[in-house]
């Protein structure tokens, strides 16, 4: 039996300081409805996916009713349908049939209208990129990633600079939404394949059939623990320990759970300290509770990667299958810590870039200025993307050109995406290496200094 | 079915006599009972076993909430298996 404390401590976790799952993702591989046929592709997915999902709703509403944590999303993932449509270059047929299954089942978000092209594109991986566009601009729930660099091929630097007119594009035609599109489009380097979170969720070909990948949250509950440490960074550093141990054993019971009711093989838990926009969710309040003045102080970086290892460190020990992105996320739109320090100007683009290179995934939900040129968004994409293959970790870029928009005003996109002060650019021009294309071969892995 | 009922408010004459009824006239046998005052705030640990209860779990949550409603309390039941997965470090034969 457990100490009043105990119980009160968990009571007040999820009812004061937001512990939640964010997300139980159930991974479909889709490769076993691959045909020459556009149609019959696309009926067998659809076939596939309501076998397998018509009940996740249900399943995670119960299990979050039985223990009392809230499971904030239910989402879907799927092996790349660059992959899946590549026999039949059916996938318009799949992304409309992808839309109707995300109504059907009242899941959140899908994932996985992805494609890998770390070495080289296809030519119909090209066509496939060339219509991410419009699948993001018509649907509401599909998610698209693509992974542009591992730290073993390179970086493909003709995929970058495809994905910077992309990401325009995607801008353009969402314009009356605040380039909505672009929130739910991620550019990888070293793309994982068993992430839960969005937009870059999507099942690998390396996993099982249907896996459950779950994704827990909970800033604010490290805020609150560390509130009460007075010691030295030794101490803080064990107090996000312990705190993400108890967090992700949250995360492990729903995983094995959700496994067993929805008959899928557990996957993996991801701890991630993702932010919401409510106060009292912010990773960059954690950061001003261990000793900043702001997020984007000098000291930011140095924090940071404290407590991104502790959160790992406290991880792994807690859950016998980590995975995903685990670590703390510093999504500006969606922290509003973050967008507090944006918008005093003590946060810029660039000490953004330098902290994702000792956090989970990378520049994340940062609007910037609508009439930023292609080449400029495909330079801070590659810029990004070498961080993660030169430290062999998995980096991302997820901008938004603000149609119409400039510096200082702001972008509105509600729900847990959140809003986003539109921050500066630096414009000078990379267009002629960004023209080049190629590869930037990958890097040396021995005598790293 | 193992659960824990946790109680939490101004303390009030009544509060573990009406608990323990709502209980009782659901089939639910607690095992259990620790109080304490915190703070100034009642606060009452019941561990229960669900077992012969014929309600499902969401009319028993409904039942409690209503009563706490109806009494100025924070009345909550969770399964046992959260409380065991994030204070004890052997969890590893457990699930809901």
């Amino acid at each position: 039996m457990y100490s009043s404390n105990e119980i009160i401590e968990t009571i007040n976790m999820i009812s004061q300081q937001h512990l939640d799952v964010r997300t139980i993702t159930l991974g479909i591989s889709l490769l076993d409805c691959i045909t020459d046929s556009k149609k019959r592709t696309a009926d067998k997915i659809y076939d596939k996916i309501m076998s397998k999902a018509k009940n996740l709703v249900k399943i995670g509403n119960d299990i979050s009713s039985e223990i009392g944590v809230p499971i904030v999303n239910k989402r879907i993932s799927v092996t790349p349908v660059s992959l899946v449509a590549a026999a039949s270059k059916g996938h318009l047929e799949i992304i409309r049939t992808l839309d109707k299954i995300a109504d059907e089942t009242g899941i959140d978000f899908l994932g996985g209208y992805s494609a890998l092209v770390h070495k080289a594109m296809t030519p119909y991986e090209k066509e496939f990129i060339l219509s991410i566009p419009e699948a993001l601009s018509t649907t509401g729930k599909i998610c698209s990633s693509v992974n542009v660099a591992t730290s073993k091929a390179g970086i493909n630097m003709d995929a970058v600079a495809l994905m910077g007119k992309i990401v325009k594009d995607c801008a353009y035609r969402t314009k009356d939404n605040d380039s909505l599109a672009c929130a739910k489009l991620v550019v990888f380097a070293n793309a994982v394949e068993d992430n839960p979170f969005m937009a870059g969720a999507f099942l690998g070909t390396g996993e099982d059939d249907t896996v459950v990948n779950v994704g827990v949250s909970g800033p604010g509950v490290v805020k609150t623990a560390l509130e009460k440490v007075d010691g030295d960074l030794t101490e803080v550093a064990e107090c996000i320990k312990q705190t993400a141990f108890k967090i992700t054993r949250v995360g492990q019971l729903v995983a094995k759970e959700a496994s067993k009711r929805l008959n899928a093989s557990f996957g993996i838990v991801d701890l991630s300290l993702a932010p919401t926009p409510v106060v009292g969710d912010s990773v960059a309040h954690i950061l001003e509770e261990i000793g900043l003045e702001s997020v984007g102080a000098c000291g930011t970086t140095a924090c940071l990667a404290m407590l991104n290892d502790a959160v790992k460190k406290g991880g792994i020990m807690a859950c016998s299958s980590v995975g995903g992105l685990s670590g703390a996320f510093i999504p500006v739109s969606e922290d509003a810590g973050m967008i507090r320090a944006a918008e005093t100007g003590a946060l810029n683009i660039e000490k953004l870039e330098a902290m994702t290179a000792v956090c989970s995934v990378g520049l994340d939900m940062i609007a910037i200025p609508g009439d930023t040129p292609a080449e400029v968004i495909s330079g801070i994409i590659a810029d990004e993307i070498a961080i993660g293959v030169v430290n062999t970790k998995t980096t991302a870029v997820r901008v938004i050109p603000v149609y119409g928009k400039k510096a200082g005003e702001y972008a509105e996109f509600g729900g847990l995406l959140g809003r986003a002060p539109i921050m500066n650019v630096n414009t000078n021009s990379p267009l002629k290496f960004i023209s080049r294309g190629g590869r930037i071969p990958a890097p040396l892995h021995s005598n790293k200094n | 079915m193992k659960a824990i009922v946790s109680v939490i408010g101004k303390d009030k004459r009544g509060i573990i006599a009406k608990v323990s009824a709502c209980l009782y006239e659901m089939d639910i046998n607690i095992e259990n009972i620790s109080q304490t005052i915190m703070q100034d705030y009642f606060t009452m640990i019941m561990a229960v076993d669900l077992a012969q209860s014929q309600l499902k779990f969401d009319a028993i949550k409904d039942k409690l909430n209503s009563l706490g409603n109806d009494m100025g309390l924070e009345i909550h039941i969770q399964l046992q298996s959260i409380f065991d997965s994030m204070h004890q470090l052997d969890t590893t034969s457990k699930g809901l």
